[in-house]
């Protein structure tokens, strides 16, 4: 076989440095994001499932289009369209943040409304005849067991948003992506930063999964 | 307690913890409770038997307001429910005086046996932990389970997972209960230790309203047998005469098909 390229071990490692500088801005991207995200979620979730409707249809709305677009679309119209709306500049990284967020928003949505109503309908009854409000139904009986039906899926949900922020490049916030390819720009060796920027990609995305796991692991005590 | 019961309010002792006025409910075109008449005397144990499908579990279902229902009146324990769902606060009021054991228990999975027991006592009676924890010890045992307190749910067999669920109940101290098929969710074996549970609480002079087609239990705990047939109380009366006498052909058929094994 004839060996046309050279992996050059050298390079990647001395690319490590600079790479780092651009994790902290994916993780403050990603789990800013996310964070914003779940209680967006959790919020119009709940309003997704209301049995009135002018509260209902705002919220299909919302998931619609954020479910229905891309997340790269979005932060472009966020960062490059908002501020003729609004009239002043919008920061890359406010512009990324809330592009997660009303994404992961709307996914995480879903996500809640399917955990919510895989409760048995009995769970919530049971609890409404001991005289428990429907307010402490949800809070004590519901709640705690669609949260743990959810796990996975929110699980899922964050890998994706992390690896989504990696299209943010293009709005110039130095998360990884980018601080890769301003290294490329000077160095020319895209293999093998490539190569360890995805790496760096797989060790979030790998703690998150594990950090998860435990979490199941431990919320599944009982059930 | 021969006849039923109609004794008008305000006449102290006897006034019925329960009463339905001309209660009717309607499924989309489904009539499921047609001017329905019922008081219930304190004390009073009243067993609603009847076929599948002809409105056990909603008349049961309606009185702590699990249904609403479309006209009529409601008053438990002096608490009137209104139609339509437009009771508000009175409806909380209600069901906490009233408890209630499903054919599949509902129990909280998530919720350690001793948790599922004091947390509406708690949450609602407001009770101090410890007072909370004492009655649920007190009530396990009563119901011969204390060793499983810590338990889960999951980790419990039907019959007793059904017990907890009449000690969680049992723990709001209700003046009523409303058993729905406590016992058809459970396996042979595990039917009579719920029964005799039941059985202690009645001869305790707990208020029951029970739906359930182990007419045996029937015949010897009930005060009063409720035959219910197409939205309708066809008849009732004490268990030998429903049982050995029933008056309505209805009744007959039915009896003469579940008691047949
Ligand atoms: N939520 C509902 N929507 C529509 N129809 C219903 C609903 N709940 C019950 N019904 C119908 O109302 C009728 C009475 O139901 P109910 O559950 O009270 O009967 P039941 O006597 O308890 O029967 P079973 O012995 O099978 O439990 C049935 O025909 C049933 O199909
Ligand atoms: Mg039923």
């Amino acid at each position: 076989m004839d060996v046309t390229f050279q992996f050059d071990w050298q390079a990647a490692i001395d690319s490590i440095p600079y790479l780092l500088e651009g994790i902290p801005w994916t993780l403050l991207i990603s789990f800013g994001g996310l964070a914003i995200g779940f209680i967006i979620g959790i919020v119009f979730g709940l309003l997704r499932i209301s049995p009135i409707a002018i509260l209902r249809w705002p919220a299909i709305a919302y998931i619609e289009v954020f479910r229905g677009t891309p997340v790269l679309v979005q932060v472009l119209f966020i960062f490059y369209g908002l501020p003729q709306i609004i009239g002043g500049p919008i920061n890359a990284l406010t512009a990324g943040i809330a592009a997660i967020a009303l994404n992961a928003g709307a996914y995480i949505s879903e996500i809640v409304r399917g955990g919510v109503q895989s409760i048995e309908k009995g769970q919530r009854e049971a609890g409404l005849s001991l005289g428990l409000s429907r307010t402490q139904a949800f809070r004590y009986i519901i709640w705690p067991q669609a949260f743990r039906r959810m796990i996975p899926a929110l699980g899922n949900q964050g890998i994706v948003s992390i690896k989504d922020t990696s299209l943010f490049s293009v709005i110039g916030v130095g998360e990884l992506v980018r601080q890769g390819q301003i290294y490329i720009a000077t160095t020319f060796t895209a293999l093998e930063v490539y190569f360890m920027v995805a790496m760096m990609y797989l060790a979030i995305t790998l703690s998150l999964s594990f950090a998860l796991r435990q979490i199941e692991r431990r919320g599944l005590v009982g059930q | 307690m021969n006849e039923v019961t109609h004794t008008s309010p305000k006449t102290g002792d006897h006034e019925p913890i329960v009463r339905l006025d001309k209660v009717n409910k309607h499924f989309g075109k489904l009539h499921v409770m047609q001017d329905i008449d019922l008081e219930v005397a304190p004390g009073e144990v009243v067993v609603i038997v009847g076929a599948s499908g002809s409105g056990k579990s909603t008349l049961i279902r309606c009185v702590n307001g699990l249904e609403e229902f479309q006209g009529g009146r409601i008053v438990v324990d002096g608490n009137e429910l209104l139609p339509n769902g437009k009771s508000g606060k009175t409806l909380q009021t209600i069901r906490t005086e009233v408890g209630m054991v499903f054919q599949q228990f509902n129990l909280f999975p998530h919720l350690s046996v001793l948790d599922n027991v004091t947390l509406a006592p708690m949450k609602v009676r407001n009770w101090p932990r410890d007072k909370a924890l004492d009655t649920a010890h007190k009530l396990l045992a009563r119901v011969g389970i204390e060793d499983q307190a810590e338990k889960y749910p999951s980790q419990l067999s039907g019959g007793q997972q059904q017990r907890v669920a009449l000690a969680r109940a049992l723990a709001m101290e209700p003046r009523l209960m409303l058993f729905d098929e406590p016992t058809s969710a459970l396996d042979p074996e595990m039917i009579g230790e719920v029964l005799d549970a039941m059985r202690e609480l009645a001869n305790d002079g707990m208020t029951m309203m029970i739906v359930t087609h182990e007419m045996g239990f029937a015949r010897e705990v009930a005060d009063r047998v409720i035959f219910v047939h197409g939205g309708r109380i066809v008849e009732q009366g004490p268990p030998h005469e429903v049982f050995d006498h029933p008056r309505h052909e209805r009744t007959q058929s039915f009896l003469s098909r579940v008691l047949k094994h």
